[in-house]
Formats: C-alpha cells, sequence, structure tokens
C-alpha cells in the first residue's frame, strides 16, 4: 500500500503522479502514473505523410522540435530519402541548441530548487558568495552588489508576503543541505539563466522561424533557405547572429552551469548512491553527420550498457522494442502481448479509480497509468543523457571519455559507477551540455563552408510529389531528445498515413510495471530512496527531476477507430 | 528595432559574456522594476508602455494611464492551470522579454500556481490552489491545454481530480480568465481524439473570457491583454471569438513582408530555387496567411526575431479557429485568393500578375513602403471560420457572439 502520493509533481513538463511506500523511512515500492491522455497517433492517420511533422510536433513544446526531427526522418526512412548536407547541419544546429538550452533549464528552473533552499539566501553574506563565486569561474556577474541585489530581491519577495511560485517550496527541509552562500549563488544563476535560455534560443527563430513550434522541417530537407547574398533567407548576417549565440551558449554552459555543478554536487555526495535503478541504459544515437544510418558517423553513439557493465556496448536492433500494457489503460486487440511500435494499437480504456480519488488501484493484476511499458528484449531501459553519456565512455567517444574522467576526478576521484546513480543523471546531463558546443560550433563551420563552395541546396525534392511513392512503405526515425531514446514508426499506403506509433523518452523511464511485473525506470530508482518527512518528500522529487520528466511526451498514444474530419478550406 | 539582413534585432542584447541581464533593484513597482537596466530604467519602462500603446494600437495620448495604472498596482493574483497540453505556452511564456520572465514572475504579478514552474508539489502545491479557490481572489486564470470531457473526464486528473472540475471551480474563484493557444481556445487538435476535448469557453458559463490563440500563443499579445486589463479594468477590443482586434484582426497575408512578391506573381514553386532563396512568395507551397489573421508578421517570435515566413515555410494559420481541420492538408494550396479585385484561384493565380506590375526594381527596395501605404485591412471572420477581408473604411470591432459557447466578453 503506498502511503505517500504526490501529485502533481511538478516542475515537469506534463501530469505525473507517483504513489510510494515508505517503511522505516524508506521507499521500499514506487508507482508512476501518466495522469493524462490525448490521442495524438490516431489523429494522424489518413494524413498526408510530408504534414505529420506539424502535428508530431505538438506532443510536446518543451521538447519542442525533437518529435518535428523524428517524425521527417521516419517518412524520409520509409521513402528512401537522403537529405542534402545542410539540411542536416540546420537540423544538428536546431537540436543541438534544443539540447543546450532545455538541459540548463532544467537544471536551474525544473530541478535547482530540490538542492537549493531559496530561503538560505536570506542568511547568505554577499562578500562571502562574491568570494566563492570568484574562486570556482571567472563569470562576470560575481560582485558582492549583486549578490547582495539579488538577496534583497529575495528579502523583498518574502516580505511582500506575496511569494508567487515559490510559496509552496519545502524550505527548511532537513535534507537541505547547502551553506547560505551556495544557496545565493544558485539563485542568482536561476534569474541569469531565465535571461540566458530566451537569447541563446533566438537560434530557433532564425532556422526555425520560432521558438517553441519551430515550423521549417520538410520531408526532404529544410525550408530554411540558405544563400550568403540575399537579404531575404539564412545569410552571413544570420550565421553570424547564430554564432553569436553559440558563444553565448559556451560562456554560459563553461562559466556557470558547470561550475556550479561541481560545486553543488560533493556537498550531497550521498546522492552518487542513491537512485540507480535497473543501471540498463539505452542510446539510439542520433546527430547525423553523415548518412542517416552511417553510425560511425553519429554525434551520440548508439548502443545499450546492461547490468550496470561499462565495459561492453551492446548493439541495438529496434525489432527488439516492444510495448507492453499489463498494468496501462489500454487493451489490444487479439491478445494483451507487448507489440512492436510497427504493429502498435493503443486502445484506451480506463480502468482506474473515478475521480475524484484519493489513490489508484495499484493490485497486482491493476491498472495505473496512461504510459505504456516499452521494454527492449523484455528489459526495462534507462534512457537520456546518463545513457548516452555511458554508452559514448563504453565506445571510446574520445571526447566523452575525456570529459567523464575529468568530472569524476573533479567530484573527489569517484569511481564510474557512481554515475548509477540521481546525482549522476544531474551530472551527466551537464557534461552533455558540455560535449555538444564542439559539435555546435563544428556543423556552423560546415555549413557556411558549404554556402561558401556555392552548395545552396537544402531540400531534395525528388520524392515531394506523392505520385512518386511506392504504394506502401514503412519506416523508423530515430532521434535522442534531451530526455533520451526517441522513435516514430509510420506506415504509407496509397500517400497517406494508415499507421504511426512514437515511443518516447519519458514512456521509457516513467513507465509502469510490465505484464511480469517488471517495475519501470522511475519506480526502480525510487527503491531506497530515504525519505525524512513522508509528508514532505523532497528526496522523490530529486530522483524523479533527476530524469527530467516529460509526460505530455509519454502519453500520446491511440487506436485506429477513424474519425471524420471537415475539410472546407483547403485543396 | 534595427534590421539586420532581415532579421529584427533588439536594441540591447544581452550578451552573457560581457555586460548583462538587468541587475535586480530594490524599487517597487513592478514594471520599474521589470525594465530595470542599469540607469535607465525609467527611461526602459517608459518605452515599454508606449510599445505597448502602440501594440494595443491605442492613441499615444494613452500612454500616461498605462505608466500610472502599472506603477500604482499591487501584484495581481495569477494562476496558470494545464490541462491536455504540451507547456508550448508555458515555453512561449518563458520567452518573454519585455518584460523579462523572471520580472513578471516576480515582481508584475503573483504566480501562485504554475506546475511547470512552481517551488511546491503535491500536496503543498494542490493547497495553494484550493487556498485561492476557496477565498475567491484569482485575479486572472489563465489555462493551456484542452478539457477532455469524455468518460467521466477519466483523460486527465489533477491530484485525482479531473480536468473539468479544476476549471470550474479556479474560474468560479476569478475575476477574468485567460486561454492561451489552441487547445484551451477551441480544444486544438485533441479535438479530432477520442477524449472529448474542447476548449475553456465550452465550460465556463458567461465568466469573463479572453482567448489568445495561436500554437502556442505569442507572449507579447498575452503580455500586452494583460497590462490593458491591469490598466484599464476591462478588455481591449474583441471579436465574435473574444480574441483581441489588435492582435487577430488583421490578415497575415496583408502584413507579410512578401506580399510584394505576390502582388508581382513570384512565387516560390519548389523548396530552395531561386524564388525561395531570394524570399518570394509561399503561395504555391501552401501558405495559408491569405486565409489567417493574426498579428505574427508585425510581433514576430523571440522578441521579434523573426517568424516563419521570413524563416522559408508558410503560414500554417495556427491562430485560426480550428485551423488543424480548416487549414489542412498544410501543403495544399489555398482556392480562390482575391488578387487586385480580382478572383483568382490556385491555378491562374500567378500567370496574370507578373505582366501587370513592374516590379524589377520596386519590389526590394519599396516593400515596406507598399505594405505601409496598403495599410492594414481589418477582416472580419465568419462564424464558420473564413476570412473575409473587407475593404476600407475599417469596421467596428465586431461584438462578441451571443451564447455560442465561447463566453461573453469581459
Ligand atoms: S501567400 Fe503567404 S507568403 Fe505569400 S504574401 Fe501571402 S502571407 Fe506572405
Ligand atoms: S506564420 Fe502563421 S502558423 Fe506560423 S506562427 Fe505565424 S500565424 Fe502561426
Amino acid at each position: 500500500m503506498a502511503n505517500v502520493v504526490i501529485d502533481p509533481v511538478t516542475r515537469i513538463e506534463g501530469h505525473l503522479r507517483i504513489e510510494a511506500q515508505v517503511d522505516g523511512g524508506k521507499v521500499s515500492k514506487a508507482w508512476s502514473s501518466g495522469t493524462m491522455f490525448r490521442g495524438m497517433e490516431l489523429i494522424l492517420q489518413g494524413r498526408d505523410p510530408r504534414e505529420a511533422w506539424i502535428w508530431a510536433q505538438r506532443i510536446c513544446g518543451v521538447c519542442t522540435t525533437v518529435h518535428a526531427h523524428t517524425s521527417v526522418y521516419a517518412v524520409e526512412n520509409a521513402l528512401g530519402i537522403e537529405i542534402p548536407p545542410n539540411a542536416r547541419l540546420i537540423r544538428n544546429l536546431i537540436a543541438g541548441a534544443q539540447h543546450i538550452q532545455d538541459h540548463v533549464i532544467h537544471f536551474y528552473h525544473l530541478h535547482a530548487l530540490d538542492w537549493v533552499d531559496v530561503t538560505g539566501a536570506l542568511k547568505a553574506d554577499p562578500a562571502a558568495t562574491a568570494k566563492l563565486a570568484q574562486s570556482i569561474s571567472t563569470y562576470g556577474r560575481s560582485s558582492e552588489t549583486q549578490f547582495a541585489a539579488v538577496k534583497a530581491r529575495v528579502q523583498k519577495l518574502v516580505d511582500s508576503g506575496q511569494l508567487s511560485l515559490m510559496a509552496s517550496g519545502y524550505w527548511g527541509h532537513p535534507a537541505y543541505l547547502l551553506p547560505p552562500e551556495v544557496d545565493l549563488l544558485a539563485v542568482s544563476h536561476y534569474l541569469d539563466a531565465l535571461e540566458w535560455q530566451r537569447e541563446v534560443i533566438k537560434i530557433h527563430s532564425v532556422l526555425g522561424g520560432k521558438n517553441p513550434h519551430l515550423q521549417t522541417y520538410l520531408v526532404g530537407g529544410m525550408a530554411s533557405a540558405v544563400d550568403p547574398n540575399s537579404p531575404n533567407v539564412i545569410n552571413w548576417e544570420r550565421l553570424a547572429f547564430i554564432q553569436e549565440r553559440i558563444k553565448m551558449m559556451r560562456a554560459f554552459v563553461t562559466d556557470v552551469y558547470k561550475p556550479d555543478v561541481l560545486a553543488i554536487a560533493p556537498l550531497y555526495k550521498d546522492w552518487f548512491g542513491i537512485g540507480a535503478g535497473h543501471k540498463n541504459y539505452l542510446s539510439y544515437g542520433a546527430l547525423q553527420d553523415g548518412l542517416q544510418n552511417d553510425q560511425a558517423k553519429f554525434g551520440f553513439q548508439r548502443g545499450i550498457i546492461a547490468n550496470g557493465d561499462l565495459t561492453k556496448v551492446l548493439p541495438f536492433d529496434q525489432q527488439k522494442v516492444t510495448e507492453a500494457i499489463a498494468h496501462s489503460y489500454y487493451t489490444y486487440t487479439g491478445s494483451d502481448t507487448a507489440l512492436h511500435p510497427y504493429d502498435g494499437q493503443t486502445n484506451p480504456k480506463y480502468t482506474g479509480p473515478t475521480p475524484p480519488y484519493e489513490s489508484l488501484n495499484l493490485g497486482d493484476s491493476d491498472q495505473y497509468s496512461w504510459l505504456k511499458a516499452p521494454r527492449y528484449d523484455g528489459m526495462p531501459m534507462e534512457v537520456g543523457p546518463l545513457a548516452r553519456m555511458l554508452v559514448a565512455y563504453g565506445s571510446g567517444n574520445t571526447a566523452v571519455k575525456g570529459l567523464v574522467d575529468g568530472a569524476l576526478h573533479a567530484l573527489g576521484d569517484v569511481p564510474a559507477a557512481a554515475l548509477f546513480s540521481t546525482l549522476g543523471r544531474v551530472a551527466a546531463r551537464m557534461l552533455e551540455t558540455v560535449y555538444l558546443l564542439d559539435l555546435m560550433d563544428g556543423w556552423l563551420a560546415q555549413l557556411m563552408t558549404n554556402m561558401e563552395n556555392g552548395d545552396l541546396t537544402i531540400h531534395d525534392g525528388s520524392k515531394w510529389d506523392p505520385s512518386t511513392w511506392p504504394a506502401e512503405a514503412e519506416g523508423w526515425g530515430f532521434h535522442e531528445a534531451p530526455r533520451g531514446a526517441l522513435g516514430h514508426w509510420v506506415k504509407i499506403k496509397d500517400q497517406k498515413i494508415v499507421n504511426y506509433q512514437a515511443v518516447v523518452p519519458s514512456t521509457w523511464n516513467a513507465g509502469p510495471r510490465d505484464e511480469k511485473g517488471q517495475t519501470g525506470p522511475y519506480e526502480a530508482s525510487l527503491e531506497g530512496t530515504p525519505v525524512a518527512d513522508p509528508t514532505r518528500p523532497l528526496e522523490l522529487l530529486r530522483t524523479i527531476h533527476s530524469f527530467d520528466p516529460c509526460l505530455a511526451c509519454a502519453v500520446h498514444v491511440v487506436d485506429a477507430k477513424g474519425q471524420e474530419r471537415v475539410r472546407v478550406e483547403v485543396r | 528595432m534595427g534590421d539586420a539582413g532581415g532579421l529584427v534585432t533588439s536594441p540591447d542584447l544581452l550578451s552573457v559574456a560581457g555586460a548583462a541581464p538587468p541587475e535586480p533593484t530594490t524599487e517597487n513597482h513592478w514594471l520599474q522594476v521589470a525594465l530595470a537596466h542599469k540607469g535607465i530604467s525609467r527611461r526602459r519602462f517608459l518605452g515599454f508602455a508606449s510599445a505597448m500603446t502602440a501594440l494595443l494600437a491605442l492613441p499615444a495620448a494613452m500612454t500616461p494611464q498605462i505608466v500610472n495604472a502599472l506603477e500604482t498596482k499591487k501584484k495581481p493574483v495569477v494562476v496558470w492551470l494545464e490541462f491536455q497540453d504540451c507547456a508550448g505556452n508555458t515555453e512561449s511564456m518563458l520567452r518573454s522579454s519585455n518584460p523579462p520572465i523572471a520580472d513578471i514572475v516576480l515582481d508584475a504579478l503573483s504566480l501562485e500556481y504554475h506546475e511547470t514552474i512552481m517551488a511546491g508539489a503535491g500536496a503543498a502545491a494542490e493547497k495553494v490552489l484550493s487556498d485561492h479557490v476557496a477565498a475567491g481572489d484569482i485575479d486572472i486564470l489563465i489555462v493551456e491545454g484542452s478539457i477532455p470531457t469524455a468518460d467521466g473526464g477519466v483523460y486527465c486528473t489533477i491530484a485525482g481530480k479531473t480536468a473539468l472540475q479544476h476549471l470550474q471551480e479556479a474560474a468560479a474563484a476569478s475575476k477574468l480568465v485567460i486561454a492561451v493557444g489552441a487547445c484551451a481556445w477551441d480544444g486544438g487538435f485533441p479535438r479530432l481524439g477520442p477524449t472529448g476535448a474542447v476548449g475553456v469557453g465550452d465550460v465556463i458559463g458567461n465568466k469573463p473570457l479572453i482567448n489568445l490563440g495561436g500554437c502556442p500563443h505569442n507572449v507579447a499579445n498575452t503580455t500586452a491583454t494583460i497590462v490593458h486589463y491591469l490598466t484599464f479594468n476591462s478588455a481591449p477590443a474583441l471579436d465574435q471569438y473574444n480574441r483581441p482586434l489588435f492582435a487577430y484582426g488583421h490578415l497575415i497575408h496583408d502584413q507579410c513582408e512578401r506580399r510584394a512578391n505576390f502582388d508581382a506573381g513570384r512565387f516560390v514553386e519548389a523548396w530552395g530555387d531561386e524564388g525561395h532563396r531570394n524570399g518570394w512568395c509561399l503561395y504555391k507551397m501552401g501558405c495559408k496567411g491569405p486565409q489567417a489573421t493574426y498579428n505574427c508578421p508585425i510581433v514576430r517570435w523571440n522578441s521579434g526575431t523573426s517568424w516563419p515566413i521570413g524563416a522559408g515555410h508558410g503560414c500554417i494559420a495556427c491562430a485560426s479557429p480550428r485551423f488543424w481541420e480548416r487549414m489542412t492538408p498544410f501543403y495544399g494550396r489555398l482556392p480562390d485568393v482575391k488578387m487586385f479585385g480580382v478572383d483568382a484561384n490556385a491555378q491562374t493565380i500567378g500567370l496574370g500578375a507578373i505582366g501587370v506590375v513592374s516590379v524589377a526594381t520596386a519590389v526590394h527596395a519599396g516593400s515596406v513602403i507598399a505594405r505601409k501605404a496598403r495599410g492594414r485591412r481589418k477582416a472580419a471572420v465568419a462564424p464558420d471560420g473564413t476570412v473575409h477581408p473587407t475593404p476600407e473604411p475599417t469596421p467596428e470591432p465586431i461584438p462578441a457572439a451571443p451564447s455560442d459557447g465561447t463566453g461573453t466578453s469581459a
């Protein structure tokens, strides 16, 4: 029986409920439940595959771009299209910017308040904070005046009696361990990161027209035309504008984000031993630097680490992906055994308690989530930055190896196994952000060189006309979204989508138990977590947030029953 | 606003490496704090107020009134609820630059409940919400995402309660409700699924409601709407969908920087072709600008940096009613677009126009002027959602429709 409930889990995207059984100050069992369902895939059936990305992108507005990116790759894979290099570079620049911006937002705005007591900042000495800040970084905004102003701002907020977003935090909780000066430092960077994120994401508006929900993807390439000398498209000036923002990314990541993680983590070193879970890690690989499936040129390597064995990276085969529904609010026609996404179906069938309810039905045969339970070869897999860094590390990616070893050393020569933990996820996310900076520079340089050499191609139009397509085709598109492995599977018949399935990162991580009773990664990683005060379960939030949940992504599926649509305006 | 190769850049681009985001101050008045760049806070504040005056299409003489109202207001209590959403509208809000988002959520408004960014979780978070519901003291309720009504509302529950119950309780405790994004406005794409998804206006009776459609909403319009409400204690002029006319009253096509190319018959014929590289009209690639109203071309996105047509892809009419149903297939051509007062259709468009206007030199140099001269035609949106550009003089704002389920005007 669960005796601790967190609903809503906040500072995430979407609607997540966690129930846990706490015995003797520790979690013995946990249940992860997605509590919202929309039904994207049904809606895609019967549509023009070329516009699927516009719809699929609306699966999520936080990891915006990633579903658009994966959708166009899926349709291109089905139709046998290789996109031109410039289109690939533009997609990579968009994806890299998304990762970097998203990871920083996650650390400061979604995760930091689990470790940082905002009210602690009120006790800080601004001079001492400045000294501390200057000792770990050359970041410009580290003066005593700066920290005094931030402290005054927090004081003003508290004095106003209207605490706004900060009203209901677990302030003063015994699990907060930072010295007041570190609290103040982090609050200051929380505010700076808010400014930074909206400035650097202008890379997306230049290349994609807007953020969120970029609007320049195309099956076959990109619609952001390039021409160094045209005033109306991506020209030198716009590239310089992007370059400026990549520099801002580098400055903030290396001068603020990285030093902050390395300063805060050692003060919570117990958390390198909490929150491991199954220790199975999966990366589809992504950020192609060559043909769509040329794995040798992936920026993120593909593979699997099983049972925490970093000496072996196992090969990945998309045929072994299935989705189980034994504990999910769905049925399959025929039998309820797990299905591969090409044959995926999802008939929603709610069997949970009638709202308003106090607790879920959590018996051994009960359903309790709108998420399915993805499995690889029958095994639960954790996906995300930690999985990617571990797979890259195990695959001998020298840049990643250098970053990871450097961080392990900086954290006090902790062993690599310490990464299988709540704080390991936090550290891996930061390291990945650093890793991407060089890739961003490289892609931009390549794009400039191509344009200089007169290559202005951004689209392969040979298959734009649906009459050139085979009568039937199927394909899968893959990506590594900020939150992990993302796959879209599409079947096309007579120029229309007949089946569309997306298996997304947070479904892998947040999914429920399967028919064998194997827990999902959230559920497994919560087991053993200490809970000082069951009425204020701060510690559970730490582990859940370390995954960076994105629930709108995770629940998006629906069955094949058609729905009449009205189309009056367009022909 | 400077113009760099077609990119609008704000005059004070923040450089993290050098100087810097606004220094917080101890001043009390929210927008002064919001706009406090060292030493020039007052000037910037006045700049913001006049920018708002312009965006809202108010007479310039109104600026002092906005200044006055904003400087003396207490922090209004704002609750932001998310239902069947993707958090895209939240992300859009986080991109706010004028005023910067930190100033909005810490100094300007008291954003007491917002799942994506609030500190508290679970019971502690719910208590904040239920206390405000009990006290009935929510000034502005902002809603993101559609509301599933099928099967007892089981398709979205928060703290065990349905989205519908949350919304109806919170709306009853609020002075004004604002629906942001297509899903909250009219059900968005979830409307097409099996969950019985509807928009806010369908389920909150006669509560004052402002709809800010778009996928997602453009935060510049949302800020302006809130400023208007706080200044005048009323909504800006609304159309029959309860959308502010200042943002939704004009055709994209009439404000588009590529319009001179349309008029001259210069169209992109294939992605990446010469026309595409020269920024020609995207009509033949499926652009829905001729049927869509929004101030997207003027306000643009991400502090005015760019917008979809500016970046090279057609408009999908994301701010139009039920655009997912009415504007698809997105790569299909709109039929029957009016040119020079003559009906032309998808087949004939572009054939006749090239010879008519001798534009070879005029288009590039003169497109802004041409746009200005043409003015911004008001567009009327018919109940079926079709847009009818109307000739000058501009009509009066359309009164709110009666009980068509979209609520009443604030
Ligand atoms: S059809 Fe589209 S691209 Fe062309 S002028 Fe109109 S809005 Fe602009
Ligand atoms: S161009 Fe059209 S579809 Fe794109 S954001 Fe603007 S209004 Fe929406």
